[in-house]
C-alpha cells in the first residue's frame, strides 16, 4: 500500500503489541520505508495535534537541532517568524547566524543559498509566495540544478527551497499561482508537495536532509485546515483529523513514495496538495469507490503506485490547481498512456485551472473544485 | 472621442521639446583611428591608500580614481606599491607569461579542431595572477571564464585542465562543459557558469557561510563589466553590504562584452568601482594592467574582509586584446588599433620592465623561459591528448550523461539510460 502510512494507521491504538510492531517494520522494509517506520516508533508517543504551519515549523526545528549546518533565511523570516509564521521562534532558539532575514531579491536569496551549500552549508530558503520565485528561476534551474552534474559531483546544493503556493485565499494573480510544472519540467530538482501536517513534517526532513536541490511547496490554502473545496462554507481547522497527529521528534517520509489517501476499484484520481482533500470530499458526496493517490513527490514520481492502480482500476482521473497546458497533469497523463493503455477502460481525464492569470474576483470560478470533478468523473464512468 | 493624452496628437499645441533617446556609440569603430582621449589616467603613486579598516564613507574618491604603481619607467611607486620580494616578482611574471602560453596553445588546438571553443585572457593576465598570488591558498574564487590564471597561479594541473578543454576521457567533469568551464575544489576554483555574474551572489553566499561559522576564509569573485547589469551583481551587493560579508568582488572591465562596449554597461555616466558608493561598500578602481597594483588591491582588500571590515569592490581597467572568445571576430565591430594603442600597456611587459630595472631579470632570461613555457604547454598537451580530443571517441561512455543530476540515480533516468542503449545495440552500433 502506500509509502509508511498505513504503520502508522496500525500503530494508533494504544495496544499495539510489540509483536505487531515488529510486523509492521517487516512490512515496511519490504516497501522501503523503514527509516519512516522506525522512527515512528520511537516518536509515536508524543505525536499531539499539529497544523500544517506548525508541522513544517516543527521539522526546521527538528532539523536545526540535529544539524548545525541547516540554516533558515528568507524575507520576513527572522525576528517575525514568517508572514505566515512558518518559522516562528526559530531565531530566538538558534541565533541570527542561522536563521536570519534576507534582502527582497529572490535571485539573491537563491544564488546566497547556492554558495552556502557549495560552503558546506544545507540552507533552506523561504520564498515568500510561490509567485514570487521567477527572479530566481535562473540561480535554481542552471545553478543549484546543474551544480552536482556540471561539476560531476564536486560541489553539490542540497537546498530546500519552501513556498507556499497555490489559491483559494483570494490572493490575486501575484499570490495564488501554482508553478511546480516550471520545476518538474527541469532536470536536478525534485519538486515536493505535502497534502497533510503529518506529511509536511516528515517529507520536510526528508527533503532537508537530501543532497539535492528540493522545491517544497506549501498548499497555502489547507496551512489551517483541510479544504472540501466549498468556499461558501465554514473553514475547518486540523483538529480531529488524523493526518493531524504529528509526532513532535524526528521522522522522515522518503522523497518518491506516494500515499494512498483511499483505497477503491472504481477509478484512480492522481492529485497532490489542496486537491487531494477536495477530491476526498467530492468521491464521499458522489458515493464512489474511488482510489485517490496523492503523489507528494512529483520528482522523482511514485510511478509504481500509480501504474499499480490504474492497472486494477482501468480508468484514471487528473486534478492539479495549476494551469493546464504543459501542467504536471500532461506528463501523468502521458505516463499513464505509455503504461496502462490496454488497461483504460475510458480516456484519460484531466480537471486543472484555466489557462488564464488567477483572477481575483472570479476565484472560485477558477478553482477545480467540486463542481468540475464531479463532471469528470460522471464522464469517466460513463464508457 | 478617443482620449489625446499620450498620443503624439494630444501633445500638439504644448511646445515642448521631442524627447530622444540615447543609444551610446564607442569612439572608434573599425577603420577608424583608436581614441582613448576621454580616459582620465591618473600618473602611477598618485593615489591615497586609506586603512583597510576605512569606512566607505571615508574612502568615495577611490572608486573615480585609478590605483597604479608601475610608472612608465617601470619603476613601482607610491603608497601602493607592495614591496614584494624579488622572488615573488620572478614567480608572478612565470605564471603571467605560463598563463599566455597556456591561451597560445589551446587556441591553436582550437584552429586545429581539436575542441570546440576556447577563451584568451591575453592583456587580462595581471587581474588572475594579481589577485591569485594575494589571496591565501585556502580562500574560494568564484571565477567568470576568463580567469584561468587563478588556477595556474594556483600551480594547478594544465594536463587537467585541457583534459576539460577536450572534453576527453580524462575530464573529471565527464565532458559535461563548455571548454575552459573548469571545476576544481581542492584549487578553491568554483565551476564555472555559463550564465553570466550567477557567481556574485554564490560568492558573497559563501562568505556569509564562512563567516556565520567563525571560519577565517574569504571569497573572491569575477565579472566582467557588462555583466554588471545583471540583477544578480546588484543582489550580491546588497547582500555583500547588508551582512558585511568577507568577500572581494572583482569587475574586470576589459572594455566589451563581446561586441557591446563599456557603454552599454553604463561606463558613459560612471566608473564601475563607483557601484560601490551606491551599496556603501569600500570601492577600488585600480589599473588592470599593473599587475602590482591589482596584488596590492586584493591584499588590502582580503585584509579588510579578514578584519570584519566588510566587502570591497574592486574594478580592473583593462583591456581584452583578443576577441571574446574563438567564435568572435573583433575587427567586425571595433578599431583594429585600439589593442597596440591600449593607453595602459601589456601587463606582461610592463612587469618584465620592472624586474628588467630592479636588476633580477634580463631580455635574454625572458626569452628563456618564454621558450621554455612554450615546451611545457607542448608536453602538457600531448600529454593531455593521449586522453583523446573532442569528437575523436575517447570520451566518457555514454551512460554517464545519466549519471550526477541527482545523488541517486531515479528510476526515470534509469528507464532513460536503458532505453537509449538498447536502442543503440539495436541499431547494432
Amino acid at each position: 500500500m502506500e509509502g509508511g502510512r498505513p504503520v502508522s494507521k496500525a500503530n494508533e491504538t494504544d495496544a499495539v503489541s510489540k509483536a505487531n510492531e515488529t510486523d509492521a517494520v517487516s512490512k515496511a522494509n519490504e516497501a522501503g520505508v523503514v527509516s519512516e517506520v522506525m522512527a515512528q516508533g520511537e516518536a509515536r508517543s508524543d505525536a499531539q495535534q499539529m497544523n500544517m504551519i506548525q508541522a513544517i515549523n516543527s521539522a526546521l526545528d527538528v532539523m536545526m537541532d540535529r544539524d548545525p549546518d541547516v540554516v533558515v533565511m528568507g524575507e520576513d523570516v527572522g525576528y517575525f517568524g514568517g508572514v505566515f509564521r512558518a518559522t516562528a521562534g526559530l531565531q530566538q532558539k538558534y541565533g541570527k547566524n542561522r536563521v536570519f532575514d534576507t534582502p527582497i531579491t529572490e535571485c539573491g536569496i537563491i544564488g546566497v543559498a547556492v554558495g552556502m551549500g557549495a560552503y558546506g552549508l544545507r540552507p533552506v530558503p523561504e520564498i515568500q509566495f510561490a509567485d514570487y520565485i521567477y527572479p530566481a528561476l535562473d540561480q535554481l534551474v542552471s545553478e543549484a540544478a546543474r551544480l552536482r552534474y556540471r561539476s560531476a559531483g564536486e560541489f553539490i546544493s542540497p537546498m530546500t527551497v519552501r513556498s507556499p503556493f497555490g489559491g483559494g485565499i483570494f490572493g490575486g494573480q501575484t499570490h495564488s499561482q501554482s508553478p511546480e510544472g516550471i520545476f518538474t519540467h527541469v532536470s536536478g530538482v525534485k519538486t515536493v508537495i505535502p497534502s497533510t501536517p503529518y506529511d509536511a513534517k516528515g517529507l520536510l526532513i526528508a527533503a532537508i536532509e537530501d543532497n539535492d536541490p528540493t522545491i517544497f511547496f506549501e498548499p497555502k490554502r489547507i496551512y489551517n485546515g483541510p479544504f472540501d473545496g466549498h468556499y461558501d462554507t465554514p473553514a475547518k481547522s486540523w483538529a480531529g483529523h488524523a493526518e493531524a497527529q504529528v509526532p513532535q521528534g524526528y521522522y522522515r517520509i522518503p522523497l518518491g513514495k506516494a500515499r494512498t489517501a483511499r483505497a477503491g476499484e472504481a477509478l484512480t484520481i492522481l492529485c497532490y496538495g489542496t486537491m487531494v482533500h477536495v477530491v476526498e470530499n467530492t468521491v464521499a458526496a458522489m458515493g464512489i469507490d474511488a482510489e485517490i493517490i496523492d503523489l507528494r513527490t512529483l520528482v522523482p514520481l511514485d510511478i509504481e503506485a500509480i501504474e499499480a492502480s490504474v492497472r486494477k482500476t482501468g480508468r484514471c482521473l487528473i486534478v492539479h490547481e495549476a494551469t493546464r497546458t504543459s501542467g504536471f497533469g500532461a506528463e501523468l497523463l502521458a505516463q499513464v498512456q505509455e503504461r496502462c493503455f490496454y488497461h483504460l477502460e475510458a480516456p484519460i481525464e484531466r480537471v486543472t485551472g484555466f489557462d488564464t492569470p488567477y483572477p481575483h474576483s472570479l476565484e472560485w470560478a477558477y478553482f477545480p473544485g467540486p463542481v468540475r470533478i464531479r463532471e469528470a468523473i460522471t464522464k469517466i464512468m460513463k464508457d | 472621442m478617443s482620449d489625446p493624452i499620450g498620443s503624439v496628437e494630444g501633445q500638439a499645441g504644448r511646445n515642448l521639446p521631442p524627447l530622444k533617446l540615447h543609444v551610446p556609440e564607442p569612439p572608434a569603430r573599425p577603420g577608424e583611428a583608436a581614441d582613448f582621449t576621454h580616459f582620465d589616467i591618473p600618473a602611477a603613486g598618485a593615489q591615497p591608500r586609506p586603512d583597510e579598516a576605512a569606512q566607505p564613507a571615508d574612502m568615495r574618491d577611490m572608486a573615480y580614481g585609478l590605483v597604479r604603481v608601475l610608472d612608465d619607467d617601470g619603476q613601482a611607486v607610491g603608497p601602493w606599491d607592495p614591496r614584494l620580494p624579488a622572488e615573488t616578482l620572478l614567480k608572478m611574471l612565470r605564471y603571467m607569461a605560463l598563463t599566455r602560453a597556456f591561451d597560445a596553445r589551446m587556441f591553436r588546438a582550437q584552429r586545429q579542431g581539436k575542441t570546440s571553443f576556447y577563451m584568451k585572457s591575453t592583456g587580462e593576465e595581471a587581474v588572475s595572477i594579481g589577485a591569485a598570488m594575494a589571496l591565501s591558498r585556502d580562500d574560494m574564487c568564484f571565477p567568470s571564464y576568463r580567469q584561468q590564471g587563478i588556477l595556474i597561479a594556483r600551480d594547478w594541473s594544465l594536463v587537467d585542465m585541457m583534459n576539460q578543454i577536450y572534453s576527453n576521457k580524462g575530464d573529471r567533469m565527464k565532458g559535461r562543459q563548455l571548454p575552459i568551464m573548469y571545476s576544481a575544489r581542492e584549487a578553491g576554483f568554483f565551476s564555472i557558469s555559463g550564465n553570466l555574474t550567477t557567481q556574485y551572489p554564490q560568492a558573497v553566499g559563501w562568505a556569509m557561510a564562512s563567516a556565520a561559522k567563525g571560519d577565517t576564509r574569504i571569497a573572491a569573485t569575477w565579472c566582467g563589466e557588462g555583466s554588471t547589469a545583471e540583477g544578480d551583481f546588484h543582489s550580491a551587493c546588497t547582500f555583500a553590504s547588508v551582512y558585511r560579508a568577507p568577500v572581494i568582488m572583482n569587475v574586470v572591465n576589459n572594455q566589451w562584452a563581446i561586441s557591446s562596449f563599456s557603454g552599454f554597461a553604463g561606463a558613459e555616466a560612471t566608473t564601475f568601482a563607483a557601484r560601490a558608493v551606491g551599496y556603501g561598500i569600500a570601492g577600488l578602481r585600480v589599473d588592470g594592467n599593473d599587475v602590482l597594483a591589482v596584488y596590492a588591491a586584493t591584499r588590502w582588500a582580503a585584509d579588510r574582509a579578514r578584519a570584519n571590515a566588510g566587502p570591497t569592490l574592486i574594478e580592473h581597467f583593462t583591456y581584452r586584446v583578443e576577441g571574446h572568445s574563438t567564435s568572435d571576430d573583433p575587427s567586425a565591430y571595433r578599431s583594429a588599433e585600439e589593442s597596440s594603442q591600449w593607453p595602459l600597456g601589456d601587463p606582461v611587459a610592463r612587469l618584465k620592465q620592472h624586474c628588467i630595472a630592479l636588476g633580477i631579470w634580463d631580455e635574454d632570461r625572458h626569452a628563456a623561459m618564454d621558450k621554455e613555457l612554450a615546451e611545457h604547454v607542448r608536453d602538457a598537451a600531448r600529454e593531455a591528448e593521449k586522453n583523446g580530443i573532442l569528437g575523436h571517441g575517447l570520451h566518457h561512455p555514454m551512460e554517464s550523461m545519466f549519471e550526477d543530476v541527482f545523488e541517486k540515480m531515479p528510476w526515470h533516468l534509469e528507464e532513460q539510460k536503458q532505453q537509449m542503449l538498447d536502442e543503440w545495440k539495436a541499431a547494432g552500433l
